[in-house]
């Protein structure tokens, strides 16, 4: 099992390209829809605690699927694959070509996989809102976090703990309505 | 040996404040190459491209690249480890206190709110890089400011729009490429990249 949790997440280590949003569809398809691992609640759940924990998103949620599979050190192989493609591919280019990131061809590529990747997350992004954006509620949560977002240089940290917050608070003034 | 134990310490550092994901590590690298003379920003700047066009986490990347730089393959080695230690103790604690607290109300309640919250951090995020990769609007944070400053450079990549429409096709809409791996699009838009010239060199 730690063998197979080091396998797989190398394998998404290989094909996620940017940060750790990009790994979300490949992430959909290896952990949620192949070896159902994990729901795509929990994974949104470990996006949401990855953005507001240090560390880089990617390996968060690495640790956190691979702790949930096999404990401390299931936590630690998942980590270990997703850097280990970094490791070799980054190692081996900055030996041999300086200006990796100035071929012409390099950039090209790049530019067309930039396209592709917002594409596929925007794709996980609509499957994703359909399990997260359940009433009236958290359609208003979500529009009012994205806009935040993308209009205000505020840390990501602060909408984490403010929807959290405003998730307890409406749940409790339900359950005082109900009464 | 001094030098690897620092190179440790100040990617644990990094990994330790740096909140948020990859990017946010950049301010962390910079100060590092600023502090201790291993690296120009210039150097710094190069490694964020590299480590933005190879397979990995944009993170994960830099940290190894950085490493390299200063220290060989035992150097990338230490300061990809040391940015991932604080990450893994913490998610750890975090991972045992749910599992303690999962049939918890508060606990619940409060990833009712948090869920959509995380997705409209994501689609933000998504959103405002399709924007400048294709509209060529750009959005940072400038200064004191709370707002984001916009600036658009005047340039529409339509060639990007017709991929991303594409791509959107294939992907959602044909019953035949729907459930196709997504490295199969990454690896085709790649090639499309080249032939067609999307970065313009």
């Amino acid at each position: 099992m730690l063998w197979e949790l080091f396998l797989t997440f190398a394998k998404i280590g290989v094909m996620t390209f940017g940060g750790g949003m990009a790994m979300l569809p490949i992430l959909e398809r290896e952990i949620v829809q192949n070896k159902k691992w994990a729901t795509e609640e929990e994974l949104v759940d470990y996006f949401a605690i990855g953005q507001c924990t240090p560390g880089i998103i990617a390996v968060n949620t690495a640790t956190f699927i691979g702790q949930k599979k096999k404990g401390v050190l299931g936590g630690i192989a998942a980590t270990l694959g997703v850097v280990f493609p970094s490791l070799i591919i980054i190692t081996v280019l900055a030996g041999l070509i300086t200006n990796f990131a100035h071929l012409a061809w390099v950039q090209n590529a790049f530019a067309g996989i930039q396209v592709c990747v917002c594409v596929l997350i925007l794709n996980a992004v609509l499957k994703l809102l359909k399990k997260s954006v359940v009433d009236k509620r958290t359609a208003v949560i979500f529009a009012l976090v994205l806009l935040g977002s993308m209009l205000l240089s505020v840390s990501p940290v602060w909408f984490v703990l403010l929807s959290a917050l405003s998730g307890i608070v409406l749940k409790a003034l339900e359950g005082r309505e109900a009464k | 040996m001094t030098l690897y134990l620092r190179l440790y310490w100040e990617f644990f550092k990094t990994g330790l404040f740096a909140i948020g994901g990859g990017m946010a590590t950049l301010p962390f690298l910079k100060d590092i190459g600023a502090t201790t003379g291993w690296f120009t920003q210039t150097d710094l700047m190069n490694m964020l491209a590299v480590s933005e066009s190879t397979p990995g986490p944009v993170g994960i990347n830099m940290a190894t690249y950085v490493g390299y730089t200063v220290a060989g393959v035992p150097g990338a080695i230490i300061a990809t480890i040391g940015e991932v230690t604080p990450s893994i103790v913490v998610i750890l604690i975090v991972a045992a206190m749910l599992a303690k607290f999962r049939d918890s109300k508060v606990v619940a309640d409060a990833f009712y709110g948090l869920r959509p919250a995380s997705t409209g951090l994501i689609g933000a995020a998504c959103a405002g890089v399709l924007l400048q990769v294709i509209a060529g609007i750009t959005s940072a944070s400038a200064g004191e400011s709370l707002l984001m400053k916009f600036s658009w450079d005047g340039a529409i990549n339509w060639r990007g729009i017709v991929l991303a429409l594409a791509l959107l096709f294939f992907t959602r809409c044909v019953k035949k490429t729907k459930d196709l791996h997504p490295i199969v699009f990454i690896g085709i838009s790649a090639v499309i990249g080249v032939v067609f010239r999307f970065a313009g060199v």
